[in-house]
């Protein structure tokens, strides 16, 4: 008996989530090995401290191409509503799987659109401050005030994204029949109808 | 490696004890009386052979500073200034330029790489260039714009208060070398005995303002200056006047590192916690049937 499913990411948005996953791993295990000794191991991922500092940069501008292209895709569908406001109201209810009677959401939630705008800002900064520390290419050309704030800040906008993907990774996983979506491209009709009805109704209709 | 006869303070990235066995050493500093300097550079010759380096030649740049900067190959620079901070006095102001030995280095608080800046007991600081990885933070942490990286092999470089020769009971290169006595070297508290001779005989002869350069914002360093003017250390090729560690700096590497770390494992756990007590959130059998 064949399920159910619904496309919910084409091919092109599935390679540009990847290439963006595995490029933010990297770029999160060089940029912790760098930001305390504790996480120093994870140096040994790309080949020791100073391939990281070599290759993380690199490895960056590969994220935030393919991010950045992912974003163009996805941005419309993460304008926040009113059903968006609504159902937030439920998250604690959601959160201890008792929700019931939810407003009937888009193709994302608002956690999903909190986690696509979050990301926009923190990449489009750790894209300007990761360019100031640069070495040895670019940060000689800036004045040792604006290496100083870049560093800081590409740290703090580090440990967000950082965060909220730790948040975003639970949360695939959390959701059952969400992984899917990402690996395969579909979702099973069940999943959308009951995640997503308002999307649902609208690739249904389309379908049909 | 650090050096096996001198016991280490600190280590960069590095959060387990260091290796302290022999108990209470000796403070050293160098002392430069800046007007006692002649400008002759021979400090500099010095510093080259001892370290075996040396820089490309340059060009006149219309002053007597040669090489204009600092380099990975030229740890030390006479900078010349001159001044008139009396009216119609003109002063020539020679600061021999280079790392300061801070006993609260911006570099070492900024490094990410185990072991690649060590700070000795006595005082001196030290990079260890087979654990660079030339990520230049060390640049970033220095109040005093001294590190520098090499474009040969990318590792960062500058004065070692010839560590090796200290470690065995030797002065640097440059102090040994110094015509004039205008450096010298010993225990730091010796120092500050001797500039405060030299600022007597200053303010004798008319530099009211004489003083020693020790900035306490850094807690100290463990080369000095004897300066005629210490009210304006700016004179001195805009040797800062309260140098210290920038709270960006401080902020960086100090409690931002802790916080996030911890925030990042308590996501990690709550997010397994979750798990375990809330369980997974999944479709009803009755809406599959729906």
């Amino acid at each position: 008996m064949s399920e159910q499913v619904v496309t919910r990411y084409k091919v092109s948005e599935r390679a540009n989530h990847w290439v963006t996953a595995i490029s933010f791993m990297l770029l999160a295990a060089s940029g912790l090995a760098l930001f305390h000794p504790a996480f120093f191991f994870l140096s040994n991922l790309l080949g020791g401290g100073t391939w990281s500092r070599i290759l993380h940069p690199f490895i960056g501008v590969v994220m935030v191409v393919s991010f950045f292209i992912f974003a163009t895709q996805l941005w419309k569908q993460n304008k926040i509503t009113a059903a968006d406001r609504e159902w937030q109201k439920h998250f604690g209810d959601i959160l201890r799987n008792k929700a019931t009677q939810l407003p009937e959401i888009g193709k994302y939630n608002i956690g999903q659109k909190y986690l696509f705008w979050i990301l926009v800002i923190t990449i489009a900064l750790l894209l300007v401050s990761g360019v100031v520390m640069w070495q040895p290419w670019f940060t000689p050309i800036f004045p040792v005030a604006v290496v100083r704030l870049a560093s800081l800040l590409h740290a703090i906008a580090g440990f967000v994204v950082i965060l909220v993907t730790i948040v975003h990774i639970y949360s695939a996983y959390w959701v059952k029949g969400t992984v899917r979506g990402m690996t395969r491209g579909t979702v099973t009709a069940a999943w959308a109808k009951h995640h997503h009805p308002a999307w649902y109704k609208e690739v249904s209709k389309g379908n049909r | 490696m650090a050096l096996q006869s001198l016991d280490i303070k600190a280590r960069s990235a590095t959060t387990s004890p260091s290796p302290a066995v022999r108990g209470e050493v000796i403070k050293v500093a160098k002392l430069i009386d800046i007007s006692k300097c002649i400008g002759c550079k021979a400090c500099q010759v010095a510093c080259m052979e001892w370290n075996d380096l040396r820089d490309e030649v340059g060009t006149n740049a219309g002053t007597y500073d040669n090489p204009r900067d600092l380099t990975d190959q030229s740890w030390t620079v006479m900078r010349f200034s001159e001044v008139e901070v009396q009216a119609g006095k003109l002063e020539w102001l020679i600061r021999k330029d280079g790392c300061m030995h801070c006993a609260d280095p911006g570099c070492l608080k900024a490094c990410p790489a185990p072991g690649a800046i060590v700070q000795y007991t006595n005082g001196i600081v030290d990079f260890h260039e087979e654990n660079c990885i030339g990520c230049g933070y060390c640049i970033t942490g220095c109040p005093f714009n001294v590190p520098r990286i090499s474009k040969k092999d990318g590792k960062a470089y500058k004065c070692t208060l010839c560590s090796d020769r200290v470690g065995v009971g030797m002065e640097p290169a440059c102090v040994k070398t110094c015509p004039t006595g205008a450096i010298v070297f010993g225990s730091k508290e010796d120092m500050i005995h001797h500039a405060e001779g030299r600022i007597t005989d200053l303010k004798e002869r008319g530099y009211k303002n004489a003083g020693l350069y020790d900035p306490s914002g850094v807690g100290g360093t463990h080369v000095m200056y004897v300066l005629q003017h210490a009210d304006q250390p700016g004179l001195y090729a805009n040797l800062p006047k309260d140098p210290s560690i920038s709270a960006m700096v401080s902020l960086w590497k100090g409690v931002t590192k802790p916080l996030a770390s911890f925030a990042l494992g308590l996501a990690v756990f709550a997010g397994f916690f979750h798990y375990v007590t809330s369980g997974p959130n999944e479709v009803e059998d009755e809406e599959h049937t729906s």
